[in-house]
């Protein structure tokens, strides 16, 4: 008998005992397309935090204040660890730091929106007119703050979207007046919608000139110290020249002479991406340990069918001996029955994953990335599984003598 | 493997050669420390071209006679020839081209495979033969044809009733040609017309030259072969021939 009519066998069999075909297949498919969910689910989360991430801007350095922990001991040189406009405008220098391509320092308070009986609450950004350009975030309407409108203490503010909807609504909000924390301000721009980032809804927020955040606005402490500053590289391969420029150029201002113990600290995308990667890393993990358990599960599934199955039918296989099949074309018989139900039930899975993954994503508003790898080690141990327990047990059947396994019940 | 002359049947001997030699062969079955011994050392010889009854009270080592002829069993004494090779001396895969090529089985309970069609039944033994599609495909027909159930071709076993079914397997037992047609009260869950039927058809079989053992405990049916032997306890008690061929199988022509 040679293997086209063993194939034929084997589909003419699988026809034949269709509740057991379907649901061996069901258990199959059910493994991989869990594993393809949970762990597309993992990777999806990864995939959009890390475009999170990257949206914040590009070759982008953050400046902060205050020194992280290195062994247990805090750093800084005793003062109060701040970042000054001095710092900010220090950075600016071309000969000092040729690799830094902007500076964007920022004061950032909640505060309180009006216009006309409507009020609304939010994030109210100083900044100057670098930010733009440094956070990668552009104008939709009208214009961004110019350099002007920050040396000139200009009472102007640019709304993002979100802002601007909840007080003008469909209203062009441009030329109007909003009183910020009390001071009246002229719109003269609308962010594009950027979505939210690690630092918060970035449509929800206000922009004004840094000089009359301090001064008007914020008023008291906030005078001549910046929260963040936000620095941007020439380029990518620049990143690091302008992260070590960025730091002496500060170690000097502070009047630091121990590099490793700056009080101020800078972080990197790359930095933040590798913090986030590792948190969703540990939710891959957890969700692939979740599609494992499901896999082994409907493997479990698949060998119980299996084994039932050639018990059944021992009786089969010592008609089949008596009628002169030999132990090896019983063996190849139960090996493509096997096959050919590991295969439709392993190609039914990767189709209902496929499907399953865009149609939850849809449902969810998450991504979900299908994993090729995931995908075939699913595929490799549920049909590996159904194999063994398909064949092993028919072909210790089939070196029975024919009259043992045709009187078996 | 035909060549080798220690190796399995490879010529079916002329009609009053020796086909089956059983020289002190027996069996003995063992569960634990129970030993049955179901067949005494035997010696029994048939000749092509014959048509032997074997009959005996149930228990006395009728089937496992047969299936140590139909190399479904092993002896656990004794040897046995099957056209002059010794049974004893052959691997697994000799063993399964001569169950395949040179026997053909009828068993009391049928055994048709329920999933498949008649004509699947039927061709079954030549797919492990290695026989083109399109010549099982013919060669089945032919046999259930022979049958009488050439309209019942597509049907399934559990579509046919018992006489009919039991026909089937007679086709998938003659449709490799084999030179030995074995046949375990192949009448036992018949009615008497089906009986006949059954009995109508091995009549013709062994009239065309065909070998064939019966196993039944009928008188009925044991008086359609020439030559009757009785066991009891897994010895064999007489040994005769059974001359005038008369009895249910004259009676008609098999129906179609
Ligand atoms: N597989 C087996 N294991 C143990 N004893 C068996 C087995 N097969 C048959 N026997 C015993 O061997 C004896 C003969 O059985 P069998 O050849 O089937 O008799 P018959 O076909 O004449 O009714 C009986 O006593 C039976 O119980
Ligand atoms: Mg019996």
């Amino acid at each position: 008998m040679n293997w086209w009519e063993t194939v034929r066998t084997g589909y003419d069999a699988v026809r034949a005992h269709r509740l057991r075909s379907a649901l061996t297949m069901l258990g199959i498919l059910i493994g991989i397309a869990a594993v393809m969910l949970t762990v597309g689910l993992g990777l999806g989360a990864q995939a959009t935090i890390g475009a999170q991430i990257n949206s914040l801007g590009s070759n982008l350095l953050v400046v902060t204040p205050g020194s992280t922990t290195t062994n247990g001991v805090r750093g800084g040189q005793g003062s109060a660890a701040t970042l000054t406009m001095a710092d900010a405008t220090a950075l600016t220098d071309e000969q000092v730091a040729p690799d830094v391509a902007g500076v964007a320092p920022t004061v950032q308070r909640p505060g309180s929106l009006a216009v006309a009986g409507t009020n609304w609450t939010t994030s109210v950004v100083g900044t100057t007119e670098d930010w733009s350009q440094v956070r990668a975030r552009t104008v939709t309407n009208g214009r961004f703050l110019s350099a002007d409108d920050v040396s000139g203490k200009a009472a102007v503010v640019v709304l993002g979207s979100t802002t601007a909807a909840e007080l003008f609504g469909e209203e062009n909000a441009v030329g109007r007046t909003v009183t910020v924390s009390g001071v009246p301000m002229t719109v003269v721009g609308i962010l594009d919608p950027g979505g939210s980032s690690p630092l918060g809804d970035q449509d929800d927020q206000a922009v004004v000139p840094i000089s009359v955040a301090a001064e008007r606005i914020f008023g008291g402490t906030a005078r001549g110290t910046v929260q963040t500053i936000f620095v941007q590289a020439e380029s990518t391969e620049a990143l690091s020249a302008a992260h070590q420029e960025v730091s002496s150029l500060l170690l000097a201002m502070h009047r630091i002479t121990d590099p490793t113990a700056p009080d101020f600290t800078i972080t990197t995308q790359q930095s933040i991406l590798d913090i986030a990667n590792s948190i969703t890393g540990a939710l891959t993990a957890v969700l692939s340990g979740i599609a494992g358990i499901s896999l082994l599960v409907g493997g479990i599934g698949v060998m119980n069918i299996m084994l039932v199955s050639v018990t059944e039918r021992i009786r089969e296989i010592g008609l089949r001996k008596a009628l002169g099949a030999t132990p090896k074309v019983i063996r190849r018989q139960f090996l493509v029955e096997a096959a050919v139900l590991g295969l439709a039930g392993g190609i039914a899975g990767v189709v209902v994953g496929v499907a399953g993954s865009a149609a939850l994503s849809n449902a969810i508003g998450q991504p979900i990335v299908v994993s090729p790898s995931a995908t075939l080690m699913a595929l490799a141990v549920s049909i590996g599984i159904g194999l063994l327990f398909g064949v092993y047990p028919a072909s210790r059947a089939a070196r029975l003598a024919p009259i043992d396994a045709l009187r078996s019940e | 493997m035909s060549s080798d002359p220690t190796a399995p049947i490879s010529t079916t001997p002329a009609v009053g050669e020796p086909l089956i030699q059983l020289e002190g062969t027996s069996k003995t079955y063992r569960s634990g420390e129970l030993q049955v011994t179901a067949l005494q050392p035997t010696t029994l010889r048939v000749d092509a071209g014959e048509f032997l009854a074997i009959m005996g009270p149930s228990g006395s080592g009728k089937s496992t006679l047969m299936n140590v002829l139909g190399c479904l069993d092993v002896a656990s004494s004794g040897t046995y020839r099957l056209a002059g090779s010794d049974v004893g001396s052959l691997s697994e895969e000799e063993l399964a081209e001569i169950r395949n090529r040179r026997i053909g089985f009828v068993f009391q309970q049928f055994n048709l495979l329920a999933s498949m069609p008649a004509w699947r039944n039927v061709e079954l033994p030549l797919c492990y033969a290695g026989v083109s599609r399109t010549e099982r495909r013919e060669r089945a027909l032919a046999a259930l044809e022979r049958v009488g159930l050439a309209d019942r071709s597509d049907h399934r076993p559990g579509e046919l009733s018992g006489g009919q079914q039991q026909r089937v397997a007679v086709a998938r037992a003659l449709v490799t040609e084999p030179a030995l047609l074995l046949a375990d009260e192949p009448t036992g869950n018949l009615d008497s017309t089906s009986t006949a039927d059954v009995l109508g058809l091995l009549a013709e079989l062994h009239d065309a030259g065909r070998t064939i053992v019966l196993i039944t405990h009928e008188d009925d049916v044991a008086a359609a072969a020439d030559r009757i032997v009785r066991l009891h306890d897994g010895t064999v008690v007489s040994d005769r021939s059974n001359a005038p061929r008369a009895g249910l199988h004259r009676a008609g022509k098999v129906p179609s």
